[in-house]
C-alpha cells in the first residue's frame, strides 16, 4: 500500500501537509486514500468507519477533504431531526442554493433522488463526491428505508458519489433484517499510551520546555489512563491542571527537573479532579476559581441536588422512614419497630432468599400506611397526622427523593419508593442523631 | 499532428496503473460487469421471451425475479438492453422504473409513474391532483387501449417486498388487475431478495398475480465460481498496453490456489449474521463479499507495486474478516475491562440473569478485597461513568422495562458479549495487568 505521501492523483505538497496534521493516523488515512483512489475514479459506494470516541475519525475526514479540496458534504445525524435537513444540506453543498430550494415542503427520499439526478445531468461529477455522516447510529432510528438507500446511493443516482458513515458502534448492530448493500468496514484503533503522550505533547505551552511538559503529561496519564482514554477529556484535564502544576515553579520552590516534588504537589490535586471535574460535578470555571484560592475553606459544592439540600426536621424522619420501608422486607418491621416483638422464627422461606441483599436489588415499593407506621415509631416526639405531614411527603416526591410508583388515579393507597443512596441517608440520619444502620435488615449482625 | 499509438507499444507504468484502476474500479464499484454471468442463461432467456411477448405481441405478463443479494437481479437491465435492440420493441415500449426504497408510499409511487409516463397532469416536474385523481387518471389511460391501439408499458419494481408493505397494497392490486384484464398490455417485473415474498401479498393481489417466478439461485460449481472471479479482475483485450495486460492476467491466474482458500472461508462468516430472528429468508450473496475483497486488493496496487501479490490478498482478507467487537474491546480502559469481567462472572454464577450497577460494583469490590490492590479503588461515580460508557457502546443493553421509574444504579442490564469474545479480548489486550487477566480467566469469581 502506498504511503500517505505517495498517493497518485494528489499533489505532493498537499499530501505532506495532510501528514503533518494527522499524527499517529497516517496508516488509516493512507488506507482511506488508496480506497478512494484518484479523484476522478470511482470508489466503493459506501464505507463504514468505526472506532472509539475521539479516535480521530471526523478529524481525519475533515483534514483530508479540506486539504485535498474534494467536493464533500458533512452531516451530523444529531442535527438532522428530519430527513429534510439532511437532503437540503447535501444538495446545498454539491449544487448550490437553487437546487436546495427545489425540494418540496416535506421531501421524501424519492424527491431527493429525482432532484439529484436532474442536477447531476446538468453538472456531472468530475471528481468523486463524498457524503460524510457522523454519529450514524442515529440513522437506525430514522425511517427504515433511509439507511439501505444511503448505502447504495451510488447506484440509485447513477453518479460518482460515495457515502461514508462514522460511528462508535460496530456494523453488526446496524444491519437491517432483510439485508442491504454491505459497506467497506474500516476500524480506527484507539491511541496507545505512547501515541496519547505524543499527541498531548503537541498542546504544550511554548514558554516551558518540552521535557517539562512531557513529564506533566506522564503524570497525568499515570493517574487517568486506567479510567479514561478519551483524547478530548484528557486534553481538557491537561489544560485545566497545568497552572497548578507550574505553581511551585512560579513560586521558585522547585526547579524544572525536580520531578518528584512536582509529582507530590500535583498528585492529590489530580485525584480530586477525578472526582469532580472528570465527573462534571463541578464546572471548569468553579475548578479554576478554586485553584486560585489559597486554601479551600469549604468542601466542594457539587452540581447535583443531593449534596446541598436542606430538609425540615420531620421531612428528614419521613425520608429515613421511607428508606427503611424500601430496604427492609415487610415481615421484619415487627422486629425493628415494636417494643415487644416476641420470638422471631427464621422460616425456610427466609433462608432460601438470603443470597441477594436488598441493597443490590434496589428499593422496593411500599404503601403509604406502612410509611406512616414506621414514621410514628421512629420519630421521638408525638406527632399528629396533620396535613403538613402529608404535604411534606408530596414535596419529597417533587424533590425526587421519593418516587411515586402507583398511578395518579389511585388516591387512597398510593405507593412510593425511596430514591436516595445509602451515604446520603446516613448523612441525614447523623444530623438528627438517629442510628439508621441499626435498623437496616441487611446490616444485621 | 497525431501520433497513432501502435497497439503493442508500452505505456509508462504510471499511465498503465491509472488505466487499470479506472477500468477495474468501474467494474467493481459501478457494477459495470463485462459480460453476462454464466449459469443464468436459462433464466435470462425466459425473461427475454416474456418481455418480448409483451413488447411485440401485446400480451400482458407478470413475473417475479427472486434471488439473493448480489446474484445479478439488477442485471435484468441488461436484458432490457437486448430487448430494445429490436427496433419494433424500441419504438413501442414505455418503461417505468420504481424502487421500493425510494417510493415508500403509494402516493409517491403514483406520482413517479405519472411523471415517468409523461401523462397530461404533469407540468414541468410537478404532478397535480390528489392520489385518487391520479389513480383514476392512470387507470383510465391504461384502460382506454386494447391490444391493437395502445403502447405496451413495462413496470420494473425493485425491492418488490417493500411495496407489499404499503397500505392495502393498492398499487400492486391495480397493476396486477390491469395485467389480468384485457386492457393495455403491461408487463410487471418484480425484483426481490426474499424467498417468501408471496406470503406477503394479500389474497386478492396474489390471485391476480400469475405466480411466475424466476429464481436466480446460484448453482455454480467451485471452478465456475472461481473462473467468474478471475474474469472480473482480468483486463479486457482492448487495453492499450497489451504486454502489461498479459502480465497482469497471468499473475492473477497464479493466485488461484490462494483465492480458493480465502473465498471458501467467506460464506460461513457472512451468513452467520443472518440467522437471528425475523421472517426473512434471504441468503447472503457470495459475490458481494468477493467484490469487497477484490476492491481491497485493487486499492493496494500502485506504481511501486504494479501487480497483485499473495500478501495483498491476505491483507485484504484480514480486513474483511476483522472482528468488530474484538477491535472495540481492545480500546476499552482498564476500569471498563474490569467491569466487563465482573459482569462475566455474574453471568456465570447467576446463569444469564440481568444485573445492575450495584451488583457489578459489589463483584468488583470482592476482587479488590482479595487482591488487596488499592490501585483500582475508584469512587462510585467514576465507576458509574465507565458503566454508562459501556452502555453507549451498546456492549450492555437495558432489559425492556419501565426504566424511567428506577434509579440509574438499579436499572437491569444484559451483557451483549459472549464468553469466548471476552476471553479472546483479554488475551489480546495490550499491556493487561496480570491480576486482571487472571481474574478474567478464572472460572469462579
Amino acid at each position: 500500500m502506498a504511503a500517505l505521501s505517495q498517493q497518485p492523483g494528489y499533489e505532493e505538497e498537499k499530501l505532506r501537509k495532510v501528514t503533518e496534521l494527522l499524527p499517529c493516523r497516517e496508516l488509516q488515512a493512507g488506507f482511506l486514500l488508496s480506497v478512494m483512489g484518484q479523484p476522478q475514479q470511482y470508489s466503493y459506494p459506501s464505507i463504514f468507519i468505526y472506532g472509539h470516541r475521539a479516535s480521530g475519525k471526523s478529524h481525519v475526514m475533515q483534514v483530508l477533504f479540506k486539504e485535498l479540496e474534494l467536493p464533500h458534504a458533512t452531516v451530523s445525524c444529531v442535527e438532522c431531526v428530519s430527513v429534510a435537513s439532511l437532503f437540503e444540506h447535501v444538495l446545498l453543498s454539491f449544487f448550490g442554493y437553487e437546487a436546495a430550494s427545489l425540494l418540496p415542503r416535506s421531501p421524501s427520499l424519492s424527491d431527493f433522488v429525482r432532484i439529484y439526478r436532474q442536477q447531476c445531468s446538468r453538472s456531472p461529477a468530475k471528481q468523486t463526491r463524498y457524503i460524510v455522516m457522523e454519529k450514524s447510529e442515529l440513522l437506525r432510528d430514522a425511517d427504515a428505508n433511509l439507511l439501505p438507500a444511503l448505502l447504495r446511493l451510488q447506484e440509485l443516482v447513477e453518479d460518482n458519489i460515495t457515502v461514508i458513515l462514522l460511528s462508535e458502534i460496530s456494523w453488526d448492530k446496524f444491519r437491517p433484517n432483510t439485508g442491504c448493500f454491505e459497506p467497506l468496514l474500516l476500524h480506527f484503533p484507539d491511541y496507545s499510551k505512547v501515541e496519547l503522550q505524543q499527541i498531548l505533547s503537541l498542546d504544550r505551552n511554548p514558554s516551558y520546555s518540552a521535557e517539562f511538559y512531557s513529564s506533566y503529561i506522564n503524570i497525568l496519564l499515570g493517574v487517568f489512563y486506567s479510567v479514561c482514554r478519551d483524547l478530548r477529556e484528557l486534553r481538557h484535564l491537561a489544560a485545566l491542571n497545568f497552572s497548578k502544576f507550574c505553581e511551585p515553579l512560579a513560586e521558585g520552590k522547585v526547579k524544572e527537573t525536580d520531578t518528584h516534588k512536582l509529582w507530590r504537589n500535583i498528585e492529590p490535586h489530580l485525584k480530586k479532579a477525578m472526582q469532580t471535574v472528570y465527573l462534571r460535578e463541578v464546572s471548569s470555571h468553579q475548578w479554576e476559581q478554586m485553584q486560585q484560592m489559597e486554601k479551600e475553606a469549604e468542601p466542594l459544592r457539587g452540581l447535583s441536588a443531593h449534596t446541598h439540600v436542606e430538609l425540615p426536621y420531620y421531612s428528614k424522619f419521613l425520608l429515613i422512614a421511607a428508606y427503611l420501608a424500601s430496604y427492609n422486607p415487610a415481615r421484619t418491621d415487627k422486629r425493628f419497630f415494636l417494643k415487644h416483638h416476641g420470638k422471631i422464627r427464621k422460616t425456610h422461606f427466609q433462608k432460601k432468599n438470603e443470597k441477594a441483599s436488598n441493597h443490590l436489588l434496589g428499593p422496593k415499593p411500599f404503601p403509604l400506611d406502612r410509611l406512616l407506621a414506621i414514621f410514628y415509631s421512629v420519630v421521638d416526639s408525638r406527632v399528629a397526622p396533620t396535613a403538613s405531614i402529608f404535604s411534606q411527603i408530596s414535596s419529597l416526591v417533587t424533590l425526587q427523593l421519593l418516587t411515586q410508583v402507583s398511578h395518579d388515579d389511585q388516591l387512597d393507597a398510593p405507593k412510593y419508593k425511596c430514591a436516595v443512596p445509602l451515604d446520603f441517608i446516613c448523612a441525614i440520619s447523623r444530623t438528627v442523631n438517629f442510628d439508621i444502620v441499626k435498623y437496616l435488615y441487611d446490616f444485621l449482625q | 499532428m497525431s501520433k497513432r499509438k501502435v497497439k503493442d507499444a508500452a505505456l509508462p507504468v504510471g499511465e498503465c496503473i491509472t488505466q487499470v484502476q479506472k477500468i477495474l474500479r468501474e467494474r467493481l464499484c459501478h457494477q459495470q460487469l463485462p459480460e453476462k454471468p454464466e449459469g443464468l442463461e436459462a433464466q435470462h432467456k425466459h425473461l427475454l421471451e416474456l418481455l418480448k411477448r409483451t413488447a411485440v405481441h401485446g400480451e400482458s405478463n407478470s413475473v417475479l425475479i427472486v434471488g439473493p443479494r448480489g446474484a445479478g437481479k439488477t442485471m435484468c437491465n441488461e436484458i432490457l438492453g437486448d430487448l430494445l435492440e429490436e427496433t419494433e420493441a424500441q419504438k413501442n415500449l414505455l418503461q417505468v422504473h420504481l424502487n421500493g426504497l425510494l417510493q415508500t408510499d403509494d402516493r409517491i409511487a403514483l406520482k413517479e409513474i405519472t411523471r415517468q409516463l409523461h401523462l397530461e397532469n404533469v407540468v414541468g416536474d410537478k404532478v397535480f391532483g390528489s392520489f385518487a385523481e391520479n389513480l383514476a387518471f392512470l387507470l383510465e389511460a391504461l384502460k382506454k387501449g386494447d391490444r391493437s391501439s395502445s403502447r405496451p408499458v413495462l413496470f420494473v419494481l425493485d425491492e418488490f417486498d417493500l411495496f407489499a408493505h404499503h397500505k392495502n397494497q393498492t398499487l400492486l392490486y391495480n397493476l396486477f388487475d390491469v395485467s389480468q384484464s384485457a386492457q393495455a398490455p403491461i408487463a410487471v417485473v418484480g425484483i426481490t431478495c426474499r424467498l417468501d415474498v408471496l406470503e406477503l401479498l394479500e389474497k386478492r393481489v396474489k390471485s391476480r398475480f400469475s405466480h411466475r417466478q424466476i429464481h436466480l439461485l446460484s448453482s455454480l460449481t467451485s471452478t465456475q465460481y472461481l473462473e467468474r472471479v478471475q474474469t472480473q479482475l482480468s483486463l479486457p483485450d482492448h487495453f492499450p498496453d497489451g504486454q502489461f495486460a498479459q502480465d497482469w492476467n497471468d499473475n492473477f491466474r497464479s493466485l488461484h490456489m490462494l483465492l480458493v482458500r480465502v473465498t471458501q472461508n467467506m460464506v460461513p462468516h457472512r451468513t452467520q449474521a443472518n440467522i437471528s430472528g425475523g421472517s426473512c429468508r434471504c441468503q447472503r450473496g457470495r459475490f458481494e463479499s468477493v467484490f469487497l475483497l477484490q476492491m481491497l486488493c485493487l486499492s493496494r496496487v500502485s506504481v511501486a507495486k504494479p501487480t497483485i501479490k499473495p500478501i495483498d490478498v491476505q491483507e485484504a482478507s484480514r480486513v474483511c474478516f476483522a472482528d468488530a467487537t474484538a477491535n472495540m474491546l481492545r480500546g476499552l480502559s482498564i476500569l471498563e475491562l474490569c467491569l466487563i469481567i465482573a459482569m462475566k462472572h455474574l453471568n456465570d454464577v447467576y446463569e444469564g440473569e440481568p444485573f445492575n450497577l450495584q451488583m457489578v460494583h459489589n463483584e468488583f469490590k470482592k476482587f479488590l478485597q482479595r487482591k488487596s490492590n488499592s490501585m483500582y479503588n475508584f469512587e462510585r461515580p467514576v465507576i458509574m461513568k465507565a458503566f454508562e460508557h459501556l452502555q453507549e457502546l451498546e456492549l450492555i443493553r437495558p432489559v425492556d422495562g419501565s426504566s424511567a421509574k428506577t434509579q440509574r444504579e438499579y436499572r437491569l442490564m444484559r451483557l451483549m458479549l459472549d464468553h469466548s469474545q471476552i476471553v479472546e479480548a483479554l488475551q489480546k489486550y495490550p499491556q493487561c495487568p496480570t491480576e486482571v487477566k487472571q481474574w478474567g480467566m478464572s472460572a469462579f469469581g
